[in-house]
């Protein structure tokens, strides 16, 4: 597809662009940051964005589009920064993405968008991601909370179900509510955003952030109902044929949280990191008692895994008062699958890494309260099948460590509640939702994506399978449409 | 919102609640429980549900104040409402016909019991209930109980009603009398469950038991609900909440349930402390 370029507002000589240095954002003090949960990042300020943009060097063959999988008109956007139209920008971005506030935060830019952006292959790449957040914060503080009014569509007389709220869901419903379509999202907890209000903590992304991305939502006529299991509460089958439902998409997001299956692992105070961070995120367990909800605050906790899932749940602890937070990682530091600002950020907070490290037993005491957590260390052999390479057990290298906390953060199952209710949807060995590339699954009118079928990924590929599957879906329903007239 | 349409204490500290919720009333089981939370800055706890209506479109729950989220409750009057309320969650009790079922609670649990033992009743079994409590005043849903089922037996721990002692003592007379249950459903305390589990076990009659592990989302998403069976960890929300009782490790699941005593006490004392002020203004308000 060829792309006209975007009218350049950028007043800075060509030459001169790659002198700039790239903008760093101002955050919290990693001492005080350490002992609060606001927010770490502060956003860079409208005169940093500006130079930031300014940075962009007007590619004739933009890669940085493809490297994002939702494919925002990258250089279109930072033009627009270019030339001071922050709420213009934003509504640029919006048209691929409805949840601009969210990615700018936890979207891994460095292995999107930013790398393969060209200034980035002799200098520093141009901070997409900040200029994302950047222009999203602004839009919400000065556009009163949702950019321009977009046309409302004609009402095409049919009604979607999406199942979840995480990103998945709402990107399904954003992308269909532009299509006139009555859209519905089903939610099981008692609050919207899925994993990113019970998984993300308030430090990477703050809840008024998500209220207010839902909140634009309903604005534009999203329906949202929560306490609702779909499976449980009404089937599938019965919002279709009883409720009226044309088509359903299931963004389930992932579901059991995986265990090491080693002993001890149900001793009181081993977490899987979906509770640990459930209790603090969603349910606020870090203001106890303030907050119903309990909360291990441990004195030395470690963290078993090298996600990013891990590091929230490190971080988390450390907020929590730890005088040791570790991260127990069986491979080294390289293969983390953590981002690197988040493995940076944990660091400068004193998060302590052993990597090369694997529990095998935890120990607990007469009352069934984890003590002490029994490890191997580990050394790097022959690359497995992920690619990277395997982590062998060292003989004779066990040793024990004082521990009043485990969180295991070592990935997720597939949830079992569709199976279990709808066994006609064809599921693999994993338990996930069999779909095609644009999330057709073997029922007529279900649709999925997401962590659902895909297994644990990132926000933005959820988001990203949702707007396959919301495209997806607007045939089927035009399709229906022109079959039945 | 979730609007209570009645609420009776039926027992010391132990309040029944109509809830006000059509689509689970509608979709409920035997065996399934609700996950509900009192007000906005409230913990997730799961109950059983003791009874709906499809046709009025209410669940009954009954509730015994212990911690302070269940005192919280126990509070709430008719017309008030609940912020949260979900479910049915769990997978509903398996129901066959197999002869001769024996329904054994304590505590609240006879409430829990009384939808299976219908269920028992209603597939042709011969059922009969065994009820403990500490005391007499403890007892619920007995009379319920007796409308559904073949027999009721009760024992209380200081004889005041029925035979002094515990339900086991109960369930071991009824064998010595000649009866051969072909299946146990036991519902009520951990201690209770794992008691008849036990006196079960060699004798080969299955036992169903119904366990109360600590939740947080109740889908199948947290992994707060991990027991042990057979060796295997297993999730209560969506595995459960049944499980044959000679398999459960009863122990450890019994030191998960204190995994949070002390920050409970903490909880419980003060939301007491709030309520005696509540009451004291009250009180001065009523006097100036």
């Amino acid at each position: 597809m060829i792309r006209e370029k975007p009218q350049s507002f950028n007043t800075v000589a060509l030459k001169e662009r790659l002198t700039i240095p790239r903008q760093s954002m101002p955050e919290q003090d990693p001492f005080i940051r350490s002992t609060n949960f606001f927010e770490v990042n502060l956003g860079l300020t409208p005169e940093q964005a500006v130079i930031e943009a300014q940075r962009c060097i007007e590619c004739k063959k933009p890669t940085c589009m493809d490297g994002c999988p939702v494919n925002i008109k990258i250089p279109d956007f930072i033009q627009l920064i270019c030339k001071k139209d922050f709420l213009g920008a934003a509504e640029k971005i919006m048209e691929d993405n409805s949840l601009p506030a969210v990615c700018g935060r936890v979207c891994p830019q460095e292995t999107q968008c930013e790398e393969v952006c060209l200034v980035g292959k002799r200098f520093e790449p141009v901070a997409i991601g900040r200029l994302e957040r950047f222009v999203a914060d602004y839009a919400m503080e000065n556009g009163n909370g949702s950019v321009k009014e977009t046309q409302i569509p004609q009402p095409s007389g049919q009604k979607v179900a999406i199942v979840g709220s995480g990103p998945a869901g709402l990107a399904v419903a954003s992308d269909l509510i532009k299509e006139g379509h009555e859209v519905t999202v089903f939610e099981a907890l008692h609050e919207f955003g899925g994993v990113l209000v019970y998984g993300i903590p308030e430090f990477r992304l703050p809840k008024t952030i998500l209220r207010q991305e839902v909140a634009n939502l309903e604005a534009k006529g999203v329906k949202f109902i929560k306490n609702f299991i779909v499976g449980r509460t009404m089937t599938i089958q019965e919002l279709m044929e009883e409720e009226g439902y044309d088509s359903v998409f299931l963004g389930l997001g992932a579901g059991l949280p995986r265990f090491m299956n080693i002993p001890g692992e149900n001793l009181n105070g081993v977490y899987s990191a979906n509770e640990f961070l459930t209790r603090s995120n969603l349910m606020r367990g870090y203001e106890f008692p303030e907050w119903d909800t309990p909360l291990y605050r441990a004195k030395h906790a470690i963290i078993v895994g090298g996600g990013n899932t891990a590091m929230d749940a490190v971080r988390t602890a450390k907020r929590l008062g730890a005088e040791k937070a570790s991260i127990v990682y069986r491979r080294s530091e390289e293969e983390m699958p953590a981002r690197n600002e988040e493995i940076h950020h944990a660091k400068e907070e004193g998060v302590e890494f052993l990597n090369l490290v694997n529990p095998i037993e935890f120990i607990g005491d007469d009352q069934g309260n984890v003590v002490a957590a029994k490890c191997l260390r580990m050394e790097l052999g022959e690359p497995d099948d992920s690619g990277r390479r395997r982590p062998i057990p060292m003989e004779g290298s066990e040793f024990i460590m004082v521990v009043d906390m485990v969180v295991i953060a070592v990935g997720n199952g597939s949830n079992p509640l569709i199976s279990q209710t709808n066994p006609e949807i064809e599921t693999n060995k994993w338990g996930n939702i069999v779909a095609d590339a644009d999330g057709r699954t073997s029922m007529d009118a279900v649709f999925a994506g997401g962590d659902i079928v895909s297994g644990g990924a990132t926000v933005i590929l959820a988001m990203g399978a949702g707007r396959k599957s919301a495209a997806a879906i607007n045939e089927y329903l035009k399709s229906k449409v022109g079959s039945s007239a | 919102m979730y609007k209570i349409i009645s609420a009776d204490f039926i027992a010391p500290n132990v309040k029944s609640f109509i809830i006000e919720a059509p689509l689970i009333a509608k979709k409920r089981k035997a065996g399934q429980f609700i996950i509900l939370r009192v007000h906005d800055k409230g913990e997730r706890i799961p109950i059983t549900i003791a009874d709906s209506s499809a046709e009025e479109g209410w669940i009954n729950i009954i509730v015994q104040g212990l911690g302070k989220t269940s005192a919280h409750l126990n509070t709430l009057e008719a017309g008030e409402h609940l912020q949260d309320l979900v479910g049915p969650l769990g997978l509903p009790t398996h129901i066959e016909n197999w002869g001769t079922l024996v329904c054994i609670s304590g505590g609240v649990g006879t409430a829990e019991a009384l939808p299976i033992a219908a269920a028992g009743k209603a597939a042709g079994n011969r059922v009969i209930s065994i009820i403990g409590a500490r005391n007499q005043d403890l007892i619920i849903a007995e009379s319920q109980m007796a409308e559904v089922v073949d027999e009721v037996r009760i024992s209380t721990d200081d004889g005041s009603a029925g035979r002094k002692g515990l339900v086991t003592d109960v369930l071991q007379d009824l064998i010595n009398e000649g009866l051969k249950p072909d299946m146990i459903v036991a519902i009520g305390p951990l201690p209770m469950m794992a008691a008849v589990s036990n006196q079960t076990r060699d004798m080969e009659i299955p036992t169903m038991v119904s366990l109360n592990a600590i939740m947080v989302d109740g889908t199948g998403m947290c992994g707060a609900c991990r027991a042990t069976v057979g060796g295997k960890t297993v999730f209560v929300c969506v595995e459960g909440p049944e499980f044959d009782g000679h398999l459960v490790d009863f122990k450890e699941l019994g030191m998960r349930q204190k995994m949070y005593k002390k920050q409970e006490e903490e909880s419980h004392k003060c939301f007491l402390e709030k309520q005696m002020k509540k009451i004291k203004a009250e009180a001065m308000l009523e006097e100036v």
